[in-house]
């Protein structure tokens, strides 16, 4: 049992949720991710981990109401208890003196983002950060995010803040104005296949964050399972992190929908 | 144990029977549920020996002077002992003596491969008969004292004070526990899921095994001081140096062979294809069947599962259980290879489940949208036997037929788990990432940290688990003591 010390809301679906968990506060680094769930019937669901505090013992989630299981997290408040929290899982960010690094975030991505720039910046890089949402409400992060980036760029989809356009857009002006020697990205799937592609045009070095269906989280399940270079990975245990060139985004894409139709339902049955 | 065969109760039980009337009763047979009714619920299958029944069927051992059912048990459980007492009545006694071998003799009665083991060495064997059913008779002797409310705590030696810690909650790791507390060690057990009981919580269904059975092993280790922390993964949670920075002088690895493995063939990743480890946790675990559970799960209602062992006979039974109008069992060899237990097979044949042996698949075929509908199986023969001793199975040139599914398991086996031995420096490991130890004292190569169960032998049964944490903790003690 975990409290809930803090809360905000970044807009009406994305809830920032500070959490007592002090092993964890103090065992994590960049990149790690936790299983959390929400009641003794609640699912097991990984959230990669936005911050953490040693001296408070609490780690930071950022989390988008999507389904069931997320929806109730959010539904919680300060002085909650959620049920089990467990992790740091996965491999940590490899985190070295690479140059000039561009980290590309969409959506609640921007959160697991704010540690890797963090810990890169802190490795001595120059840091350039693409942040996109589809609007201006939707954009979060941004202020802890221009701390430790050289440079914030921000990509609206409608062009209600900063630039209109998509994520790639802003990463490719980069590219086009100055030597980049690593890409980062997190996001929906959907974005990091296509920042892939186009880092993959100009053989920029990526590495993508990749959030999957996972059961336990510790690689006893499967559930993960991505094709990377033609071989079968476990996101749990081998990643979450891999090279972006290599993934196959299009299989990831179509695994995240393996229980669209029962999560649907189980929404449905929710909102009554 | 010889001792034990020369208690006067004994030789008079044995003196007032003669062997031959022993011989001549026929095997008791398991009172079951009816196939079709519990094809469609978890209930337990297994309904257990009546008094009579099991009054009876202890009439039938002729306790040997050199009784070799005992060397047919990885643990040597004192078979004879315990059986006599049911003889005899004493059927509290006989759990004692069970006890004294077993931390989980309820759990070891319904799932050991006794036929494989004790039962295989049953000197009815030799005279043509069936053997003594001593797995029925160890569940019914481990039964009747849990349902007596009468359930002995151990003997328990004096608190030393020496924390030790247990990594995982299966059943080597509750029966390190187990022995540990008996001689008086501080015992705490990390669990990295949100239950204790490791694979027989999320791995055997309740059909087979229940898991209330298992809280009451569970409980009663709590009674005996045993602590559990769930929700603690050893080497990402805490590491190793900070167990030894809170005091802890020794650690029991016994993280299980938690990783899947699968065949590596065209269209493995598509939706509706996943591992037994998968599909069993959703239905054990997460209770994806109910609706009150979040977790979600497909019912399935073309289903096969991949392989030939008891993890495949539980996920087929499960399947049929989840409203599968077709759930079949695809293995590659023939029945005769087949790893499960006898009883499994059995069962899940009255289950109505379909055998497809000497079949492999080759192929998952998906629809537009990535589901599996239907897979391509390729017609086996048996060859010449192999290294393990059992016929490799070889192709039919050309025998191929394709089939609608659409519901995969793939349950051909697990490797090790690699998160707690990647996590411990200077550990050594072997190729395959089990735990290299002493096969004796069960001491890896850091003199502090023993390990057993499948992390060590890769993927074996409850009972060579339950051995080896007994015996890691008569090694650690000796080791803490020097």
């Amino acid at each position: 049992m975990n409290k809930i010390v803090e809360k905000e809301y970044f807009s009406a679906n994305v809830v920032k949720l500070v959490i007592e968990a002090p092993l964890i506060a103090k065992a994590r680094r960049a990149g790690h991710f936790v299983i959390v769930r929400v009641g003794e019937n609640g699912e097991r669901m990984p959230l990669t981990i936005a911050a953490s505090d040693i001296e408070k013992g609490t780690i930071t989630l950022v989390v988008q109401k999507m389904g069931v299981s997320s929806t109730k997290l959010c539904d919680l408040n300060v002085g909650d208890y959620i049920t089990d929290v467990v992790g740091p899982l996965g491999k940590a960010t490899h985190i070295e003196k690479f140059g000039t690094v561009v980290c590309a975030g969409g959506g609640v991505g921007v959160a697991p983002l704010l540690p890797i720039v963090e810990a890169l910046k802190k490795a001595g890089n120059r840091v350039i950060t693409v942040l996109a949402a589809r609007t201006k409400d939707l954009v979060i992060l941004e202020k802890q995010i221009a701390e430790f980036s050289d440079e914030v760029i921000v990509m609206t989809d409608d062009g209600s803040y900063g630039k209109k356009g998509l994520v790639t857009n802003g990463v490719e002006e980069i590219i086009n104005r100055e030597q980049v020697d690593l890409c980062v990205t997190i996001g929906p799937a959907i974005m990091m296949k296509f920042v892939a592609l186009l880092t993959k045009k100009y053989n920029i070095p990526t590495v993508a964050s990749l959030n999957t269906i996972m059961v336990d989280g510790t690689g006893m399940c499967g559930a993960c399972r991505i094709t990377v270079d033609g071989q079968t990975k476990f996101v749990c245990v081998d990643g979450p992190e891999f090279d972006a060139h290599k993934v196959n985004f299009d299989e990831m894409l179509m695994r995240l929908g393996a229980y669209r139709d029962e999560e649907n339902a189980a929404k449905e049955k929710f909102k009554n | 144990m010889k001792e034990d065969r020369n208690t006067p109760w004994r030789e008079a039980l044995r003196q007032s029977m003669k062997p031959k009337e022993r011989v001549a009763i026929e095997r008791v047979k398991m009172n079951e549920l009816d196939g079709e009714y519990r094809s469609h619920n978890s209930e337990e299958v297994n309904q257990g020996l009546t008094k009579e029944q099991a009054l009876v069927e202890a009439k039938r051992c002729l306790d040997c002077a050199d009784p070799t059912c005992v060397t047919g048990c990885p643990v040597n459980i004192n078979i004879p002992g315990f059986v006599k007492n049911i003889e005899r009545g004493e059927f509290l006694e006989a759990a004692k003596v069970l006890k004294e071998t077993s931390a989980l003799p309820a759990v070891c009665g319904r799932v050991c491969p006794q036929e494989k083991q004790c039962e295989s060495q049953c000197i009815h064997l030799k005279m043509g008969k069936q053997p003594v059913a001593i797995g029925y008779l160890e569940r019914f002797a481990a039964d009747y004292e849990r349902e007596s409310g009468q359930i002995s705590l151990p003997a328990m030696a004096a608190k030393n004070g020496r924390k030790v810690g247990v990594v995982g909650s299966g059943p080597s790791g509750l029966s390190f526990a187990g022995e540990m507390a008996k001689m008086g060690y501080d015992v705490t057990v990390f669990e990295a899921l949100h239950e204790i009981g490791g694979v027989l919580k999320y791995g055997i269904p309740e059909f087979r095994l229940p898991n209330q059975i298992v809280d009451v092993e569970i409980n009663n280790l709590g009674k005996m001081g045993v602590k559990f922390v769930k929700d603690c993964i050893i080497g990402k949670t805490i590491t190793v140096d900070d167990l030894k920075a809170e005091g802890f002088e020794g650690l029991f690895v016994a993280s299980g062979a938690g990783l899947p493995n699968f065949m590596n063939i065209k269209g493995e990743n598509l939706i509706g294809v996943m591992s037994s480890n998968e599909y069993l946790t959703r239905v054990n675990l997460m209770h994806a069947a109910s609706d009150d559970f979040d977790t979600p799960i497909v019912k399935g209602q073309n289903v096969a599962v991949i392989g030939g062992g008891n993890t495949a006979m539980d996920s087929v039974r499960t399947a049929r259980r989840l409203g599968a109008q077709r759930a079949m069992i695809v293995y590659r060899r023939s029945e005769e290879e087949m790893p499960a237990r006898l009883e499994e097979i059995k069962h899940a044949k009255e289950e109505g489940v379909e055998f497809m042996t000497l079949h492999n698949p080759i192929e998952y075929i998906g629809d537009d949208k990535g589901h599996v509908v239907a897979m391509t199986l390729q017609k086996m023969q048996l060859g010449e036997p192999d290294a393990s001793g059992r016929c490799r199975p070889v192709p039919i040139e050309g025998a191929v037929e394709t089939i609608p599914v659409d519901q995969v398991i793939v349950s051909v086996g697990v490797s090790p788990n690699p998160l707690v031995p990647r996590s411990i420096e200077g550990l050594n490991v072997s190729k395959k990432g089990t735990i290299e130890v002493d096969t004796e004292t069960m001491q890896s190569s850091i003199p502090a940290i023993f390990a057993g169960g499948d992390i060590v032998r890769g993927g074996a049964t409850v009972i060579l688990a339950m051995g080896d944490g007994r015996r890691a903790a008569a090694a650690m003690d000796k080791f803490l003591k020097k």
